[in-house]
């Protein structure tokens, strides 16, 4: 089960990621990330505190994400926890965002 | 807008597909939702997919491939709506079965794409996979959009190299390596600031196509012996991904191409050892895996009588010259080069990719030249193992195109030799320094892989404390492995803690690294050499995923001196270019001194031609040649005798300067000019000095070391 929330407030986007971010799930989230739009956006925050499960799919929205704002917007994972850490670090996502 | 091909025309069991494209083979995403899958075999008279949830057992689905989609001899079809993260996929294939004419079709055989991208089954090293399932190696589908950050491959000049050899799993799987994910790309990644420290600018890796660790698998006096070097590939297309430490994700891609993106942040190219030579199918009696299920006749060389030829010692013989495994090869090749940014591949026993489909060798072979020039591969590096389990021996004559270079296996013998003091060798060792014009003449010193140590036979701190191989723990009663190893113990067999002969072993690695880094050609060194590792006499370790194979990091602070001595004479190579010069030149240059000249005792009276244990060489390096901060001289004295011997250095330029960069010696000896125009070097030892302006003429420039 997946599910996310996206907020947007004066220039900082929050998206919350709860359950198994898998390849059947990641389109809608993609979709949903496709409508920011770079420029005004500072900061993008992925809480993932009870994000379960990220793989292929899923790491390729964050660097979607992050490629569609532009190097100047902030890419921030919050409450990370060990597992998704590991995928992290494993596939060197680790490099591009800011984890808190 | 929609495009008409992305419509699904058949259905079967609620998974819906259509016929799909014959390009590219193999599984790739097209459109939103839809994968084509794509498969070759002239001779097959049925083909399947099979869809398998990840792990399962039974399959979800089988869908037969209609007359309507096959096209010539491929198979394909898109299927749409498929998970990619959970989709397990394989063929069922139908045909002769005819094994005197070379047809191994069965239909119960579920086989393994041979363009796999991906392959589960053995994610896990070592996990023992359930025997009972009729599908081992499971190909699987990857997104091929990895974000390189305008990464690309380094194009580093060939003559610039200095190549390290490496396990993957080797290199950090031992406690004492002090990583995180020891034994896998991730690991290997943390031990980037090491390898810039040491100085190395081009890392091969041992196999990393997915092969079984467990393929004659065995247990010897209770330890488990593995397929651990894994010169026997499963597939082409797929990281092996027991080395990922992320694979149960299926991040094995992901994670190798971003160790490869850190290496090349580094300034470090990635090549890799490679084997098309022959597959994991072994012989008559190997399983199917793939290729012998798909279409044998094209994949194998086989006999009249349909028995396969076995000149790689292996089982099989995989058909390289056949046109459409020559375009697996080159497919493959092209796609680690575009898709991993791959800078350069050893070929494992290359003289086989040059013999014809009888298996007679050939001077014009097809797969060579299209490999010398191939667009994609323009400016990859390209390096032969240039001879075969079946006699073929093609060292300073492998068809090369002035592209290949060749593991130089003259150079390590020779080396062996001299250093522990064979004068014969003397002469030959002065062809070696020089870069091999005698087998290279036609070409040029850069396609001389210059090594003294590689994975194969002994390290090179076994090398100087082992007289014979101690193999027993292969369980093939000592008798695998080479028995000419040129080694020489120092004294003791194995293990000492006396002081004498450890100096002594200390002193003959550094000798031997000392003659390699100032050889022209491109050094090769093998991991660990740099700080003493030792496999305990195993001179064939391709067994062992244990601590005889694993890196002992202990033995880098154990063995600092030899570590220094190796970063030293890295970083010395680095900022002398003449050291590097690929054109054989060995004339007089603007500094008015030969460019490259040999000495004896006394400088310039030396007979190269007869047997010798001590000898000079020196290289001028005028500043104007080279672009360098000034002009240099560079004297290497070498003693491979048991005693002391002194050397008249030779006269340099007014104004020029004698000083000691490394001694090999204990002895702490160091030019010094009050004491006469000469060095004495202890037994078995080398001193290398700089000729350069006297400080007090200098105006500045970079200091050499």
């Amino acid at each position: 089960m997946f599910d996310f929330k996206v907020t947007e407030n004066a220039g900082e986007v929050d998206i919350v990621l709860k359950g198994r971010l898998d390849a059947t799930v990641a389109p809608q989230l993609h979709e949903e990330l496709s409508k920011l739009e770079g420029g005004d956006i500072k900061k993008v925050t992925f809480d993932v505190k009870e994000l379960e499960y990220i793989a292929s799919a899923g790491l390729r929205v964050i660097v979607f994400t992050k490629q569609k704002l532009g190097a100047d917007t902030q890419i921030i994972m919050k409450d990370v926890n060990k597992d998704v850490m590991q995928v992290l670090e494993m596939t060197g996502c680790n490099n591009f965002v800011t984890i808190l | 807008m929609m495009r008409i091909d992305e419509c699904p025309t058949h259905e079967l069991n609620g998974i819906k597909y259509r016929c799909g494209r014959v390009q590219p083979f193999g599984a790739s995403i097209v459109g939103n939702s839809g994968i084509n899958f794509s498969v070759f075999s002239k001779d097959a008279t049925y083909c399947e997919l099979v869809l398998f949830h990840h792990g399962m057992k039974e399959p979800f689905i089988r869908i037969p491939f209609p007359e309507e989609f096959r096209i010539g001899n491929v198979f394909s079809m898109i299927v749409y709506g498929l998970d990619i993260e959970e989709l397990e996929y394989g063929y069922c294939m139908d045909g002769p079965y005819d094994p005197e004419h070379g047809y191994r079709f069965d239909r119960e055989k579920i086989l393994l794409d041979p363009y796999a991208k991906l392959v589960s089954g053995r994610n896990v090293w070592g996990e023992e996979p359930d025997w009972d399932d009729p599908f081992q190696h499971r190909g699987c589908v990857i997104l091929e959009d990895y974000d390189w950050e305008g990464d690309k491959p380094l194009e580093i000049p060939m003559n610039d190299l200095v190549i390290y050899e490496t396990h993957v799993r080797s290199f950090t799987k031992d406690e004492s390596s002090g990583v995180k994910y020891k034994g896998t790309f991730a690991g290997l990644l943390e031990k980037i600031p090491y390898l810039k420290e040491l100085g190395i600018n081009c890392i091969e890796l041992l196999p990393i196509f997915e092969f079984d660790e467990f393929e004659n698998s065995r247990v010897v006096d209770g330890e488990r012996l593995y397929n651990y070097w894994g010169y026997s590939t499963v597939c082409f297309y797929a990281p092996k991904a027991g080395y990922a430490a992320s694979a149960p994700l299926g991040l094995a891609a992901d994670e190798l191409k971003n160790l490869i993106k850190q290496l090349h942040k580094a300034g470090i190219e990635v090549m890799l050892d490679v084997v098309f030579n022959h597959t994991a199918e072994g012989n008559e009696q190997g399983p199917y895996i793939s290729y012998r299920g798909i279409d044998n006749k094209t994949y194998y060389l086989l006999t009249p009588d349909g028995y396969y030829y076995n000149f790689s010692g292996c089982g099989n013989t995989m058909n390289c010259n056949n046109a459409i495994v020559r375009n697996c090869i080159l497919d493959a090749l092209r796609y680690w080069v575009s898709d991993y940014h791959i800078d350069g591949f050893r070929f494992d026993l290359a003289a086989i990719l040059s013999r014809d489909e009888n298996g007679a060798p050939m001077t014009s072979p097809p797969l060579l030249e299209s490999l010398a020039h191939d667009a994609v591969l323009g400016k990859c590096k390209l390096i032969a193992e240039a001879w075969d389990a079946g006699g073929l021996y093609q060292v300073g004559s492998f068809p090369s195109w002035g592209r290949w270079a060749e593991w130089n296996g003259k150079y390590r013998d020779c080396l062996r030799r001299f250093i522990k003091s064979s004068a014969e060798c003397g002469p030959e060792l002065i062809w070696r320094l020089k870069g091999s014009p005698d087998l290279y003449g036609n070409r040029c010193a850069e396609a001389s892989i210059n090594f003294i140590t590689c994975h194969d036979g002994f390290t090179m701190f076994d090398l100087v404390s082992y007289n014979e191989k101690h193999n027993m723990a292969n369980g093939e009663d000592n008798n695998d492995g080479s028995n000419d190893n040129d080694s020489w113990n120092c004294g003791v067999e194995g293990e000492t803690d006396d002081k004498e002969i450890l100096s002594l072993r200390h002193r003959q690695v550094k000798n031997a690294a000392g003659i390699l880094l100032l050889s022209r050609g491109i050094p090769m060194i093998l991991s660990g050499d740099e700080f003493a590792n030792t496999q305990y006499g195993n001179n064939n370790a391709y067994c062992q995923d244990n601590v005889i194979s694993w890196l002992d990091w202990n033995r880098l602070k154990k063995n600092k001196d030899i570590f220094e001595f190796f970063r030293k004479m890295i970083a010395f190579r680095a900022e002398h270019p003449v050291l590097r010069r690929s054109d054989f030149y060995s004339g007089e240059n603007s500094s008015g001194y030969p460019e490259l000249s040999f000495h004896g005792a006394r400088p310039w009276e030396f007979d190269e031609n007869s047997p010798f244990l001590a000898f000079g060489f020196m290289y001028a390096e005028p500043a104007v040649d080279y672009g360098t901060v000034e002009d240099a001289f560079i004297y290497c004295a070498v003693n491979a005798y048991w005693e002391s011997v002194s050397f008249e250095l030779p006269v340099i330029p007014d104004g020029m300067e004698w000083e000691t960069v490394a001694y090999t010696g204990d002895d702490k000896a160091k030019y010094d000019k009050a004491a006469g125009n000469s060095v004495t070097l202890m037994a078995r030892s080398l001193m290398l000095l700089l000729g350069h302006k006297r400080k007090s003429t200098r105006k500045g420039g970079k200091k050499n070391v």
